[in-house]
C-alpha cells in the first residue's frame, strides 16, 4: 500500500504551531506509518520549487499555519492549495487571523513607520523602509511585500477543515489526525474541535454572583483558585470561546484569552463574533452597587479597567469579525 | 452618496423597546408629529435584547448610525434589561472608537411611552449629528485588500 503525503507550512506565525505538532509524541509515529512528510520548511531542507514540481492534488493533507500577512504567504497558500487534496487551516492565525490580525488596527504604513522609524531602539536617519526590490551589492533582490491587511487563510484560498487554538491543543490535533488516517472524515469546512464553550470544561465553581467592578489581574490581591475567574472580576473569555483545550488557562488561574475562537453555528451570523458575545457576558455579570441610582459614572468606574476591548475580546479573531479592521472616519 | 453635501441622507437603524420607546414612537405617529424619515425602526422586546452583534451587523450592512431606545432607568418592564444595555454601551462605544467608527454614531436614549416629543427631538438631533459626521466609514470598501 502506498503511503499518503502530508505537508506542513508556516506563513505569518510564530512557530508555536510547529512545536504543537512535535508535541504529538508517539502519535507522530502512527502518522508516519500512513503518511510521508513531503514538505515542512521548519524541519526539512526543501525548496518551494520542489512543491512546484509536484502534480496537482499530489499532497493528501496540508496543515497550513499562520496568517496571510505578506505576498509570500499568499503565494504559497495558493500553491499549496493547488497541490493538496485537503487543506487544513491549522491554529488561530490561519483559522481567524490570530494575534497578528490585531495588526489590522493599524494601516500598513503606520506599522512600517512605527517599526522602522519611530521605535525608540531604532535609528533610521536616512528613512530607509523595506521595499519589494532591494539593491544589495549590485544584485537586485526581491523581497515579499507586506499586504495592506492581515487575512485568514480562507480569505485567500478554499479551506477544507479548521483546527483551532494557539497553538492547537495536542488532543484536538490527535483526534483530527486519527480521524483523517481512519478515513472517517467529517463534513467539509468543519472546525475539528468540540462545539461548546470553555466554561463547560472549566472545573471552577460558579456561584452566579455579580461582580462590582472589572479588574486587571495585577490588581487582585489574591486569586481564589477554586472560583470562577469572571466572578472574581477578571475578563475571562471562556463564555465566548470554543472548548477543546481542557480549560488549560483558567485551571492555571489565568483568564482565557479566547484562542480557540468562538463556537460555531451562530444562528445570526457566519461571522465569528467573540467580542459581541463577551460584551454581553460582561454586561450580565457586572452589577453596579446601587442599581436604582446607577448613572453613567458608576458604570464607567466599574468597566473602565477594560482599557482595550478590541485587543482583549478580538485578540485572535479580528480579521474574521464583522468590523474586521480599523476604519477611517 | 457623498459626504459633506446636502444630498447625503443618513440611514439610522433604531432599536426601540416594545414597552416604552416603541409606544413613544407610535404616539408621535398618532399625534401626527413630523420628524426626519431617516430612522428605520426595529421593535425589540427590551433594549436589553439588543445584542452587540445587532449593532455591528447594522454598521456592516450600511447603517450610518444606530439608535437604541429603551425605558428610563428603573422603569424596565423586565426590571434590569436597560441597565445591561447601559453597560454594554460603555464597552461597545470604546470598541467602535478603536475600530475608527465615531462612537457618536451609536446612541442610547431613554424614551417613555408618553414622551413622543422627546422621541421626535432625538431622531431629528441624531439625524443632524450623523449628517455632519458623513457617510459611515464601514461603507467605503475601496481600501480593501489589494
Amino acid at each position: 500500500m502506498s503511503k499518503g503525503k502530508i505537508a506542513f507550512y508556516w506563513a505569518g506565525s510564530c512557530g508555536g504551531c510547529e512545536v504543537s505538532v512535535v508535541d504529538l509524541d508517539e502519535t507522530l509515529f502512527d502518522v508516519l506509518e500512513h503518511f510521508d512528510i513531503v514538505f515542512w520548511p521548519c524541519a526539512m531542507d526543501i525548496k518551494y520549487s520542489n512543491v512546484e514540481d509536484m502534480g496537482d492534488g499530489e499532497i493528501d493533507v496540508c496543515f497550513f499555519n499562520g496568517c496571510i500577512r505578506n505576498e509570500e504567504n499568499q503565494e504559497i497558500a495558493e500553491l499549496l492549495r493547488k497541490k493538496s487534496k485537503i487543506m487544513i487551516a491549522f491554529g488561530s492565525c490561519s483559522h481567524l487571523g490570530g494575534i497578528p490580525g490585531l495588526g489590522n488596527l493599524s494601516t500598513r504604513e503606520e506599522i512600517l513607520e512605527q517599526v522602522y522609524k519611530k521605535s525608540k531602539s531604532v535609528s533610521n536617519e536616512k528613512g530607509i523602509y523595506p521595499s519589494s526590490s532591494v539593491d544589495e551589492h549590485g544584485n537586485e533582490i526581491e523581497v515579499p511585500a507586506l499586504r495592506k491587511y492581515v487575512s485568514a487563510l480562507d480569505d485567500v484560498v478554499d479551506v477544507d477543515y479548521y483546527i483551532p487554538g494557539c497553538p492547537p491543543p495536542t488532543d484536538v490535533i490527535k483526534t483530527a489526525v486519527l480521524a483523517l488516517i481512519s478515513g472517517n472524515v467529517p463534513p467539509r469546512t468543519e472546525v475539528l474541535a468540540p462545539n461548546r464553550t470553555v466554561c463547560h470544561e472549566c472545573k471552577k465553581e460558579k456561584r452566579d454572583i455579580a461582580v462590582k467592578e472589572i479588574k486587571r489581574i495585577y490588581q487582585l490581591d489574591d486569586i481564589d483558585p477554586k472560583r470562577c475567574l469572571l466572578e472574581q472580576g477578571l475578563v475571562c473569555m471562556g463564555p465566548a470561546t470554543r472548548e477543546g483545550c481542557g480549560a488549560a488557562c483558567p485551571t492555571a488561574n489565568m483568564p482565557c484569552t479566547g484562542c480557540m475562537g468562538p463556537p460555531s453555528a451562530d444562528p445570526l451570523s457566519e461571522n465569528c463574533e467573540q467580542g459581541a458575545r463577551m460584551i454581553s457576558a460582561i454586561a450580565s455579570i457586572t452589577d453596579v452597587v446601587d442599581e436604582k441610582n446607577s448613572e453613567e459614572d458608576e458604570i464607567k468606574a466599574a468597566l473602565d479597567e477594560i482599557r482595550d476591548p478590541v485587543g482583549i475580546m478580538y485578540m485572535y479573531s479580528m480579521p474574521k469579525s464583522i468590523l474586521k479592521r480599523r476604519r477611517k472616519e | 452618496m457623498n459626504d459633506d453635501n446636502g444630498g447625503f441622507e443618513p440611514k439610522i437603524v433604531g432599536f426601540l423597546c416594545n414597552w416604552c420607546s416603541y409606544a413613544g414612537a407610535d404616539l408621535a405617529g398618532s399625534s401626527r408629529l413630523k420628524y426626519r424619515p431617516n430612522v428605520r425602526v426595529i421593535r425589540v422586546m427590551c433594549s436589553g435584547r439588543v445584542d452587540p452583534l445587532f449593532v455591528f451587523k447594522a454598521f456592516e450592512k450600511g447603517a450610518d448610525g444606530v439608535l437604541i431606545a429603551g425605558c428610563h432607568p428603573g422603569d424596565c418592564h423586565y426590571q434590569c434589561g436597560n441597565y445591561k444595555t447601559m453597560r454594554r454601551m460603555h464597552v461597545m462605544k470604546k470598541m467602535l472608537g478603536q475600530m475608527g467608527i465615531d462612537p457618536e454614531r451609536l446612541r442610547l436614549e431613554w424614551v417613555s411611552a408618553a414622551e413622543s416629543t422627546r422621541f421626535v427631538n432625538i431622531v431629528n438631533d441624531m439625524t443632524e449629528t450623523i449628517r455632519e459626521l458623513g457617510s459611515s466609514p464601514m461603507k467605503s470598501e475601496a481600501d480593501c485588500d489589494e
